[in-house]
């Protein structure tokens, strides 16, 4: 290895770390923004914003139980997998101006399956905490994460694909090359309408990927009691509620890098470092309003479904949506 | 038991019914509704007692329930706080001295804090489950004339 190698190796360590601590403080905020925002459609006061970091802290500090028959490696294990692949997922996506830490060795397809190991991890935790309301939960999640897959990576090949068409020879799932030809500008009106089909597929996958309402079937506290999560307590379950948060950011931040990776400091001719704050602010107002359409909005308006009605919702529907949308992005491309 | 001070912001709390009428836990219902929204303090119901930081215990114990009061009381992690709500459990009430009944709650499992009436108001709850923010102070190691202040700020 030679001396630049290692500096960029060093240099490559600190940043890791220093994203991962950020993701996970922005995480916790904006998951405080998300409980108020609800609170406020729902006519309530509602906790503070620092709300999530003081259940953290308080959750670190609480007793740790390990079930009689659990697995306990398994059992512990599935928190810190769940938490590690989240933070990883934050390192090949671009936030707004800031490109992605390891933006050349990781691609679309790699964060697709990132994206389902917290899910897997909630399913082994499950199973292996020898809890029947737990195994229900687990079961369900299984079922839900094979139902959600397909649409999501429909949107994925789809946008792929037509950028494909549009530059051969790019890397084209490769997130910078995706978030600086964003889909809008590549199709005419027909494929605008396809776009946006794989917009709102994305848009209703996000729910179920952070298992909220009404989606979160495997956690649903009114009937299996905490679902996957019954047995957990303590350091293990702030672990999966960090997780949780870290994905909330993640799911915002691939919406805007698939599909609104515009910035604002050129409009308003600004030039320089200043530009770049503005930018970054305005990468916070954007994540602020797809999280506020992701997951606010859809889990105050909505009800949990059944895991069948769920189930069908993505399998058959939403799938059949995204499907469209990459015929009508077909279609625009041969006329 | 270590206790820290995030524990008073945030108390999650864990609903068990012991042969109550139904009558407290719609009442108990009613603390998450827009009028006393008591998520403003951090208070989360949590639908298991793993979760839990408080048990909110209703209805006199049944013999039928009293294994699994016990074991939801252990299944909580430390540290834990339990608030009977209602008559029925802090003293059993119109069941006092029934064939069937083996409470009041405290007989077995150890109570910090009394909520009495038949209902009890939701400001009631709300005032309960300030007390055991107060005995989880103490535990910390405040001494009275502190507590009483910190009760003179809540009030304020």
């Amino acid at each position: 290895m030679s001396g630049g190698s290692i500096i960029i190796f060093i240099l490559n360590i600190f940043g890791a770390l220093i994203i991962a601590i950020l993701g996970i403080l922005v995480g916790l905020f904006y998951k405080g923004i998300d409980r108020k925002l609800a609170a406020m459609l729902q006519s309530r006061v509602g906790p503070p914003i620092r709300q999530p970091f003081l259940d953290f802290f308080k959750l670190m500090i609480k007793e740790n139980i390990v079930p009689e028959n659990a697995i306990p490696w398994v059992f512990n294990g599935a928190p810190v997998l769940a938490l590690v692949s989240t933070v990883t997922i934050l390192f090949y996506i671009p936030f707004g101006p800031i490109p992605a830490l390891l933006g050349d060795s990781g691609d679309l397809i790699l964060i697709a399956y990132l994206l389902a190991i917290p899910a897997i991890a909630l399913v082994a935790g499950g199973f292996s905490s020898g809890s029947t309301y737990a195994s229900i939960g687990a079961q369900r999640e299984m079922v839900l994460m094979m139902s959600y897959e397909l649409p999501l990576v429909t949107t994925i090949i789809g946008l792929g694909w037509r950028l494909n068409l549009a530059y051969p020879g790019l890397k084209v799932f490769s997130l910078a090359a995706l978030s600086t030809n964003p889909i809008w500008g590549l199709v005419g009106p027909l494929g605008f309408l396809g776009a946006l089909l794989l917009l709102l597929t994305l848009v209703i996958v996000t729910p179920a990927e952070l298992s909220i309402v009404p989606f979160d079937i495997p956690e649903a506290e009114t009937e299996l009691a905490g679902g996957v999560l019954v047995e957990y307590s303590g350091r293990n379950l702030a672990l999966f509620e960090l997780s949780n948060a870290v994905k909330m950011i993640v799911m915002g931040t691939l919406t805007i890098a698939l599909f609104f990776p515009y910035n604002i400091a050129h409009l308003l001719s600004i030039t320089g470092f200043f530009a770049y704050i503005i930018n970054i602010l305005f990468f916070f107002f954007k994540l602020f309003i797809v999280i506020f359409f992701e997951a606010t909005l859809i889990r105050v308006a909505l009800a949990r479904l059944k895991i069948d009605q769920a189930s069908t919702a993505y399998l058959i529907f939403l799938s059949a949506t995204s499907l469209m949308g990459l015929l009508l992005i077909a279609i625009d491309y041969i006329i | 038991m270590k206790l820290d001070k995030y524990l008073d912001r945030s108390l999650w709390v864990f609903h068990l019914n012991t042969g109550s009428c139904n009558g407290c836990d719609i009442e108990i219902v009613a603390l998450l509704t827009p009028r006393y929204d008591v998520e403003r303090f951090g208070i989360k119901l949590v639908g298991s007692p793993k979760h839990a930081d408080v048990l909110l215990v209703t209805g006199p114990v049944n013999r039928k329930m009293l294994p699994r009061l016990k074991l939801v009381y252990e299944q909580t992690p430390d540290p834990k706080a339990v608030i009977v709500v209602g008559t029925c459990g802090s003293s059993g009430g119109v069941f006092y001295d029934s064939y069937n009944i083996v409470g009041p709650v405290d007989k077995h499992i150890p109570v910090d804090v009394y909520v009495p009436g038949c209902p009890i108001r939701p400001e009631a709850i709300i005032n309960g489950v300030l007390k055991a923010w107060l005995k989880l102070e103490r535990l910390r190691g405040f001494s009275g004339v502190e507590i009483e202040k910190k009760i003179e700020e809540v009030n304020a």
